[in-house]
C-alpha cells in the first residue's frame, strides 16, 4: 500500500468492492431451504419420469403416508439434536405406545389414544432424567431405553398386554384414513397439526431459545441462569410424545400392532433431521429443515418402490444419506 | 516510508485478502517484516489483526495476496509448511488438549520436554510438572509453555498473539527478554499487544491495521502512545477515545455511608484453599473494584458470588437476603449476574446476538411458553445503548472481540440485575470499546446499581471504580479509595507486601 506512509492515516474508503467469492457452497449455507426444496421437487420429477402415474394424487398421497410418521418421529429428534443430544428409542417407544393402545383399544378411543401417549410421555421422560439430572449420554440413555422396552413388551405380550393387537377404528381411520375422496390422508392433518405446535415452540417460544441455547454452549446457558436439566427432561419428555403420535399413526396405518412396527423408522427419523440441516452437535436446525427431509425420504420411497427396491435396500441409502450429508454440512460449516 | 531500508526483509505480503462468509476480515495487506526486528501488529478489534497472524501461521488460506519468506514466494497449506518455513506462533487461545497431560501434548506437537526444558528454564517453570493435565494448569502458565513450545521449532519469525494479556508484569518482562534475544540473534518477532506501553517499550516498527488494511507503517521511535492511537483509530474516534477520564466519569461521592445502602454482604466467606476468610460491602451507585495477579483466588471469589460453586463457609447477603444458591439461576434470580471473564463461557456462538441478549428472560419455568415476541424493544434499546455491529447479527461468533464482550454485558441490561460482577471485562479489547464499557459501568452505577468489577489492568482501577479491594493469597489483603490508587501501590499490595502509602 503506498497511501499512506505518514502518521496521518487516509480516510477510510468505504465504497470498497468486498472481494466476494460466490459459490454454490456459500449459496447453500445461506439458503438451505431453498436447496431443499429444489431437491424435493427434482426428486419428483425424477420419480414422475420412472413412473408417469406417480404424479397424480394417488401416486403423491402414497409417498405423504410414508413421510407422515417420519415426520413426527424426526420431530422429536430435531428437539433433541438442537440440544445436542439424540433419541435412539423412538423407534421402540412408538412401537410400545400403539401396542398398549391397541391392548386399550377395546376400551374405546379416547382412553388408547390417552394411554398410548402417556406410555410415549413416561419412557422419553425417563430418558429425560438420565440425560438431564443423572448426566447420562444422550446415545447410551437412549438405546439402553429401547433395549428395556423391548424386553419389558417381549415378556409382557404374553401376559399384561395379551389381549387385543387391534387397533380402535378411529385410530385406524387417523392412520390411513382419508377425506376430500380420498384425496388427502387424516394423518396428513395430523402432522400439519404437530408441525404448527414444534414450529411454534422451537421458534416463538422462550422454551425453543433455551434449546438452542443448550446445545450451542451448555457452559454459556448455565452461567446466563439456564437449569439446563429442567430443560432437557421437558425435552426428552416431549420426544417421546410425538413417538407415541407415530405410533398411533402407523398402528392406525396397519390395522394391528406387533413389535416391530415402527423399528425400521429410526434410521429416517434422524436422516430427515440432517437432511434438513439439524447439526447432531446442537445449536443449529429448523423444524422446517426436517419437514423438508421427510418429504424427500418420501419422495425417494416411492421412487425406490417403482423401481422394485426392497426394505434392504432403502435401509442402506437411508444410512448412505445420513454419512454423506454429515460429511457434507461439515465442510459446509468448516467452509464458513 | 519509514520502514528501516537496513535490513533485509524476512517475510513479506501483498494484498492479501480474506473472508468469512459474507464477513470481510482483511482486504488487502501488505506487511514487511525484516531481520532483527521487532514488529508490532497494531489495530482495534475487528481489525483483522488475529486473521493475519492466522494466514502467516498457515492455519488459513488467504483469499487473495501473496507472500514471500526471504525472497522466495511460498504457499503455505498448513500449520506445518508455516513451521517448516521457519514461523512459529503462540496464538491468542492456547493450543494445547485439555483433556490431555503436557507431556502429551508436547509429543503431539513432535517435541521433547528436552527441547522445551531450556526455554521453560528461562521462564521459571522449571519446576513445571508435566504429567499436569493441561485443564489444571493457570493460563498464564499454559502461555508461557506455547511458547516455549514456539520457541523450541528455533524459527526465524516468532509472532505472538495477545500473549501478554494474561501475564503477570514479571512474566512480561522474561518474554521480553527472549523477545530481545532475537532480535540480537538477527532472526525477528511479530507482537500483538493492547497494551501500547508495552508495544512502545519493546518494538522497533508498527504495521497498523485498520478495517482489514494496513493504514500505516511506523517506526516507534519518538512515537506516543497517543499517535499510536490516532493511527489505530482515525483521527477523530481518537480525539474521542483519549478523553475519556476519571472527570468525564459521572461524579463520585453519591455513595453515602448509610446501612441501607448495602446491597452485597460478604462475610468471612472460605473456599477450600483457595478462598481465606474474605468480607467486605457493596453499596449501592458503588463500582468496587478488585484486583490481583494470577490466581489470587479472584475466579474463585467471582465464581462463588455468581452462585457456580457454593462456599465451603461463610455468607453471601444480596439486599439482606442469604444467598445459597445451588446454580448460577438462584444468584441471577437474587440479582447477581456474572460477566465472566472468558466471552467463550458468556456467548452462545452459533446464535444471534438478539438471542444472546434475550437469554435471561426465559430462565423462569413460567417465562418458558410466553412468547419470544415481546423482547423486541428492550433487545433493540441495548443494542442502541451499547452501539452494538450487527453486521454479523446471525451469529455471534462472527462478531469481534469488543463486540463480543458487548453482547454479554447487554444481556443483563435486557433483563435486570442488583449486583454486576465483570471479570477482566476490558481484557483484549481495543481502546474505543474499552472506553465505551468503562461509561457504561459509570452509568450503571450512576443508576444505582452496583458493580464488582476484577480487573487485571491496574491503570484502569483509578478510571473506573470508586473503591478497590487487593487480594492476594485467597484474603483481601488491602482497601482503599480508588481515585489515589497508584499502579505502584495496587502492584505492591498485589505481591502481598505491605506499603508505607496504604
Amino acid at each position: 500500500m503506498s497511501e499512506s506512509p505518514s502518521t496521518a492515516p487516509p480516510v477510510d474508503a468505504t465504497d470498497e468492492p468486498r472481494p466476494a467469492k460466490p459459490s454454490i457452497a456459500r449459496q447453500l449455507s445461506a439458503r438451505p431451504q431453498i436447496v431443499l426444496i429444489a431437491v424435493l421437487v427434482g426428486l419428483i420429477v425424477v420419480t414422475a419420469i420412472i413412473e408417469p402415474n406417480y404424479l397424480s394424487l394417488a401416486g403423491l398421497r402414497n409417498s405423504a403416508f410414508f413421510a407422515v410418521p417420519i415426520g413426527v418421529l424426526a420431530a422429536g429428534q430435531t428437539i433433541l439434536m438442537l440440544t445436542g443430544g439424540i433419541d435412539l428409542s423412538i423407534a421402540m417407544i412408538a412401537t410400545a405406545s400403539a401396542y398398549v393402545a391397541a391392548n386399550q383399544s377395546p376400551n374405546g378411543a379416547v382412553i388408547a389414544i390417552a394411554v398410548g401417549l402417556l406410555v410415549g410421555l413416561a419412557a422419553g421422560t425417563a430418558n429425560g432424567i438420565g440425560v438431564g439430572v443423572l448426566r447420562v449420554n444422550p446415545l447410551i440413555m437412549t438405546i439402553a431405553m429401547s433395549g428395556i422396552l423391548l424386553g419389558l413388551f417381549t415378556g409382557w405380550a404374553t401376559t399384561i398386554f395379551a389381549g387385543s393387537t387391534r387397533m380402535h377404528d378411529f385410530i385406524i381411520t387417523l392412520g390411513r384414513g382419508t377425506f376430500f375422496d380420498g384425496n388427502v390422508p387424516w394423518s396428513v392433518v395430523v402432522w400439519i397439526g404437530v408441525s404448527i405446535l414444534v414450529l411454534l415452540l422451537l421458534r416463538r417460544t422462550g422454551y425453543g431459545r433455551n434449546l438452542y441455547a443448550v446445545g450451542d454452549n451448555a457452559i454459556a446457558a448455565r452461567l446466563s441462569g439456564m437449569r439446563s436439566w429442567q430443560v432437557l427432561v421437558v425435552a426428552y419428555g416431549i420426544s417421546g410424545l410425538l413417538g407415541a403420535v407415530a405410533g398411533l399413526l402407523m398402528g392406525g396405518r396397519i390395522g394391528a400392532v406387533d413389535l416391530q412396527l415402527a423399528g425400521f423408522l429410526l434410521l429416517p427419523s434422524v436422516a430427515a433431521a440432517v437432511i434438513g440441516g439439524t447439526s447432531i452437535f446442537g445449536g443449529v436446525g429448523t423444524y422446517t429443515g426436517t419437514i423438508l427431509g421427510a418429504l424427500i425420504l418420501g419422495v425417494v420411497q416411492s421412487m425406490l418402490t417403482f423401481l422394485g427396491a426392497g426394505q434392504a435396500v432403502q435401509q442402506v441409502l437411508y444410512g448412505t444419506i445420513v454419512v454423506g450429508l454429515s460429511w457434507m454440512y461439515m465442510r459446509l460449516a468448516a467452509a464458513q | 516510508m519509514t520502514l528501516p531500508t537496513a535490513h533485509q526483509s524476512l517475510l513479506s505480503t501483498e494484498g492479501i485478502a480474506k473472508s468469512y462468509g459474507s464477513i470481510v476480515a482483511l482486504r488487502s495487506v501488505d506487511i514487511s517484516v525484516a531481520s532483527g526486528e521487532i514488529h508490532a501488529l497494531l489495530g482495534a478489534n475487528g481489525a483483522g489483526k488475529s486473521t493475519l497472524v492466522k494466514i502467516l501461521s498457515g492455519v488459513f488460506d488467504s483469499d487473495a495476496g501473496s507472500m514471500t519468506i526471504s525472497g522466495s514466494a511460498v504457499n503455505l497449506k498448513g500449520p506445518g509448511d508455516a513451521t517448516d518455513a521457519g514461523i512459529a506462533t503462540v496464538f491468542q487461545d492456547p493450543a494445547l488438549i485439555p483433556d490431555l497431560s503436557l507431556d502429551q501434548n508436547l509429543t503431539i506437537s513432535g517435541l521433547r520436554h528436552s527441547d522445551v526444558a531450556p526455554w521453560l528454564e528461562r521462564m521459571q517453570l522449571a519446576e513445571l510438572d508435566f504429567g499436569l493435565l493441561v485443564r489444571d494448569i493457570p493460563l498464564a502458565t499454559l502461555r508461557l509453555v506455547d511458547l516455549a513450545r514456539a520457541l523450541a521449532h528455533d524459527p526465524q519469525l516468532l509472532m505472538l498473539d495477545e500473549i501478554t494479556a494474561a501475564l503477570t508484569p514479571e512474566q512480561t518482562d522474561r518474554v521480553f527478554d527472549v523477545m530481545r534475544e532475537w532480535k540480537r540473534m538477527n532472526r525477528s518477532v511479530l507482537f500483538i499487544s493492547h497494551r501500547l506501553g508495552e508495544v512502545l517499550k519493546i518494538c522497533d516498527v508498527a504495521t497498523i491495521l485498520r478495517n482489514g488494511r494496513d493504514v500505516a507503517h511506523l517506526d516507534l521511535t519518538g512515537v506516543d502512545e497517543a499517535e499510536l492511537v490516532t493511527s489505530m483509530l482515525g483521527a477523530e474516534l481518537a480525539r474521542e477515545s483519549m478523553s475519556i477520564s476519571r472527570d468525564a466519569a459521572p461524579v463520585q461521592g453519591a455513595v453515602t455511608d448509610t446501612d441501607n445502602d448495602v446491597v452485597l454482604r460478604v462475610t468471612d466467606l472460605q473456599y477450600r484453599d483457595k478462598i481465606n476468610g474474605v468480607s467486605f460491602e457493596l453499596r449501592r451507585g458503588e463500582i468496587l473494584g478488585v484486583t490481583a495477579l494470577e490466581g489470587q483466588g479472584q475466579s474463585e471469589l467471582f465464581s462463588l458470588l455468581s452462585g457456580d460453586h457454593r462456599p465451603t463457609s461463610g455468607e453471601i447477603e444480596i439486599s439482606g437476603e442469604r444467598l445459597s444458591a445451588r446454580s448460577p439461576y438462584d444468584a441471577i434470580r437474587k440479582g447477581l449476574v456474572l460477566v465472566p471473564g472468558n466471552r467463550h463461557e458468556a456467548l452462545l456462538p452459533q446464535r444471534s446476538i438478539r438471542e444472546n441478549l434475550a437469554t435471561p428472560l426465559y430462565n423462569r419455568i413460567g417465562r418458558w411458553f410466553s412468547l419470544v415476541g415481546d423482547e423486541s424493544e428492550r433487545v433493540d434499546s441495548v443494542v442502541t445503548r451499547l452501539d452494538i455491529d450487527t453486521r454479523a447479527a446471525s451469529q455471534v461468533g462472527r462478531l469481534s472481540g469488543g463486540n463480543q464482550q458487548k453482547v454479554t454485558l447487554g444481556r443483563w441490561l435486557v433483563s435486570d440485575f442488583e449486583v454486576l460482577l465483570c471479570f477482566d471485562p476490558t481484557r483484549g479489547i481495543d481502546i474505543q470499546t474499552k472506553a465505551q464499557i468503562y461509561e457504561l459501568l459509570r452509568e450503571i452505577a450512576a443508576e444505582g446499581a452496583a458493580v464488582l468489577m476484577y480487573s487485571s489492568e491496574l491503570r484502569e482501577i483509578p478510571l473506573v471504580c470508586d473503591r478497590v479491594l487487593v487480594m492476594y493469597g485467597g484474603s483481601i489483603v488491602h482497601e482503599q479509595d480508588a481515585g489515589t490508587a497508584t499502579e505502584e501501590v495496587l502492584l505492591t499490595a498485589a505481591h502481598g507486601l505491605k506499603s508505607a502509602q496504604a
